[in-house]
């Protein structure tokens, strides 16, 4: 089934990929020998940029899709929703890959990552909360996805044991995905004096868990649509059967999961008496955020739902997406530092971004090999109705 | 549910509590600071902005010289900040009562921020009051940088690879070692701005200056109750915040903040597993009682469709014999009348016979 080998290697796509790689592997010389000072905008009072905004907090939520998609199938029994499984557990898994990856490059001492878990353990962090879910949820997602690879390589026996561990996994996966997910939310919950009173809050832990579950649905939707045009010959009939089944599915999952987000948001800002700064600049951005990326694609993923509108619903799930993103920036930069004067507040160098869309890129690239071989979009023909 | 299967979830769900972290339990518990914890007392009626204090920090912690010169005294119109060379500056405001000076370095937090949020534990609290860091654990996430309140602890990012944290030590090791008797910015103040001493003490000394000259001071000492209380203290003449000292930051220590989500961690990995085994339990029964009714209900149609066809059977024979019989009945009349009428007719040849 591999035609791409067939191909030549200079298409727009790979010319894209090559120059974005290489770009990348400048700034990573740059990144360890001239310091962090160099290639980024970092400074004193603003210690956290976007490798923390978008590959960290960014990077965890849109993962999300790998413990959605799997406990939807194998916990809440949806079984039509099977053949999203493997694809949803592919991008979480190199979703959290990539994360990992991209922190070498920010924290300052990237070969003591291993510390927290296994030198000094800081457990009132909530940090270390992080890191340690974090571990556990890559090796986890590890043996999700390795049955793919062993299919791949025939390897029978090794697939089968581990098949046999699927609902153990899957259990295990959202215990950890609730909360890492949750403390990455939390935080910022020792900043009160720093984040704008609309975002900060003591439900900030909450308020990412719940987001997260339709960033992963959106995110499953969203990337479905992306494969399908350059992988369809690689998708089987079940696959091309479930498709429509899956995103109207997760169209109507994802609409409640927005409506819980939306009611969340409120009560957060209820909760300390926050309305008066609906007045303001901020409560402007603040609405902006809240009506149109929660409130709009949570209605317009129900009407998508009910009329049967794949199109409306690929659209909405682009929508939320944003939202999300939109989200995460918002707390851990536009309102972080709210109070300090323009000057003193961070953008990010076109080192920084060009270092994010490296990551994203060696992400894309091993998904286009992961996908053109190994049974993701397809079930092994040896391996039918085993499951 | 198989057995082996239950047995799996309740393992799963022991190895996921026990990896909870460790939480500050709501037992009642507070930490009021080191009984015998030292401190700073800082007076900015007092303070000249000579900046004596920044040479002498920047001297006993060997810091690298800095771009201007300690006695060039115009640095002090811009709002500075502590850097990565600078673990203490002195910056000068625009007060109602005239130009305040305000000294700003580590407040050395009763219960610190930058300590409860560091997840390899590289900062310490010690009994003498000072919070101190271990540059060999650091990481170097930096988010003790962004938990403290007071934004002091700096960082080196021209470092590529083994960038430190800086921030002021309260001179720890060079009183523990014997070398200094006090921090070195308290010995080189010229104007008694800086008193070292017990904190204890350093809040009576601070009560006293108030009550001896009310119209001069704020009635308030800054840092023994913000975020939980600090061993540096502060006194001044202008309000707080226009001396670039937030009062907006509350009472509450961080890790009082933090304590109620890291409380969930363990609730969320001992009871999910049950709850998720449950639905999963649940959807399975579901399915198992969906197919066992289906089953039953095909065999319940099947045996039906059979019953009536064999009905339907029966009925058909029974008429099928009926015809049979009626068929039977009437070929034999037809028979016997066609014998009685072919009987009439040869009698009747019979008579003619005779008759001619």
């Amino acid at each position: 089934m591999s035609t791409e080998n067939n191909k030549t290697l200079f298409t727009p796509a790979n010319i894209i990929t090559g120059i974005f790689l290489a770009i990348g592997l400048v700034i990573t010389v740059l990144r360890f020998t001239k310091g962090l000072g160099y290639v980024t905008n970092l400074d004193d009072n603003n210690p956290w940029g976007i490798w923390i905004s978008f590959d960290l907090l960014c990077g965890v939520a849109l993962a999300a899709g790998g413990y959605t998609t799997s406990s939807a199938c194998y916990l809440f029994g949806m079984k039509k929703y099977h053949s999203a499984v493997r694809p949803a557990i592919l991008t979480a898994f190199l979703g959290y890959s990539l994360v990992v990856f991209a922190l070498h490059y920010d924290v300052g001492r990237p070969y003591r990552l291993v510390y927290p878990l296994f030198v000094s353990p800081g457990t009132t962090s909530l940090l270390f909360e992080v890191g340690l879910c974090v571990f556990l949820y890559v090796t986890v997602l590890a043996i999700e996805f390795s049955p793919a690879m062993f299919e791949w390589l025939g390897m029978k026996n090794l697939r089968n044991k581990i098949h046999k561990l699927t609902l153990a996994l899957t259990v295990f996966g959202v215990v950890l995905s609730t909360l890492h997910q949750s403390s990455l939310g939390a935080l910022y919950i020792a900043v009160p004096s720093k984040i704008h009173p609309l975002w900060y809050s003591p439900y900030l832990a909450v308020l990412f868990f719940v987001s997260s579950i339709p960033a992963g649905l959106s995110m499953v939707i969203f990337e479905g649509t992306l494969a399908h045009k350059p992988w369809h010959h690689m998708m089987d009939k079940t696959h091309l059967d479930e498709h429509e089944g899956v995103i109207l599915g997760f169209a109507r999952g994802a609409s409640i999961a927005l409506a819980a987000y939306f009611c969340v948001k409120l009560v957060a800002v209820a909760y300390d008496n926050n309305w008066h700064y609906l007045a303001t600049g901020w409560g402007a951005w603040w609405l902006l955020e809240v009506l149109g990326f929660v409130a709009l694609p949570s209605l317009l993923y129900a009407i998508g739902s009910r009329e049967k509108n794949i199109k409306l619903i690929k659209w909405t799930a682009a929508l939320t997406v944003f939202g999300i993103i939109l989200n995460r920036f918002n707390v851990s930069i536009v309102a972080f530092n709210w109070q300090l004067p323009a000057s003193q507040r961070y953008f990010p160098s076109w080192m920084e971004i060009g270092i994010s869309i490296f990551v994203v890129t060696v992400g894309v690239t091993v998904y286009r090999f992961i996908v053109s071989r190994m049974p993701i979009f397809f079930e092994h023909p040896e391996y039918k109705d085993a499951h | 549910m198989k057995r082996r299967q239950f047995l799996g979830l309740l393992g799963a769900a022991g190895i996921t509590a026990t990896l909870g972290t460790e939480a500050q339990a709501a037992t009642g518990h507070t930490f009021d600071g080191y009984p015998n914890a030292k401190g700073v007392l800082f007076d900015s009626t007092r303070c000249i902005g000579c900046r004596k204090c920044e040479a002498a920090c920047n001297k006993v912690n060997k810091l690298p010289a800095p771009a201007k010169p300690f006695d060039d005294l115009k640095v002090l119109g811009n709002e500075r900040r502590t850097d990565a060379k600078a673990y203490t500056v002195v910056n000068k405001y625009a007060g109602k009562k005239g130009p305040a000076f305000r000294k700003i370095q580590c407040n050395h937090c009763m219960e610190p921020a930058c300590a409860s949020v560091c997840f390899v534990r590289a900062f310490t609290k010690n009994p003498d009051g000072s919070v101190t860091y271990d540059a060999s654990l650091c990481v170097g996430c930096r988010y003790c940088m962004v938990a403290c309140p007071f934004n002091i602890p700096a960082y080196e990012y021209s470092d590529p690879l083994t960038p430190r944290v800086m921030k002021c030590t309260m001179c720890h090791d060079q009183i523990k070692k014997g070398e200094l008797t006090a921090p070195g910015c308290v010995g080189a103040c010229p104007k008694e701005a800086l008193v070292y001493g017990k904190r204890k003490d350093l809040i009576e000394i601070a009560r006293e200056r108030i009550k001896r000259n009310p119209e001069r001071y704020q009635d308030h000492v800054y840092g023994e109750k913000e975020m939980g209380g600090t061993n540096w203290l502060y006194l001044s003449g202008e309000e707080f915040k226009d001396i670039g000292l937030r009062e907006d930051l509350g009472n509450v220590s961080v890790p009082t903040m933090t304590s109620g989500p890291l409380s969930v961690v363990p609730m969320v990995a001992a009871l999910w597993p049950a709850l998720l085994g449950g639905v999963w339990a649940m959807n399975k029964r579901k399915e198992k009682v969906a197919a066992d009714e289906q089953k039953a209900a095909v065999r319940a149609a099947k045996a039906e469709v059979k019953a009536e066809a064999a009905a339907k059977l029966a009925k058909e024979l029974e008429k099928a014999e009926k015809d049979k019989a009626q068929a039977i009945e009437r070929e034999v009349k037809r028979a016997l009348e066609e014998a009685a009428a072919a009987q009439k007719e040869a009698a009747a040849a019979n008579k003619d016979e005779e008759g001619a």
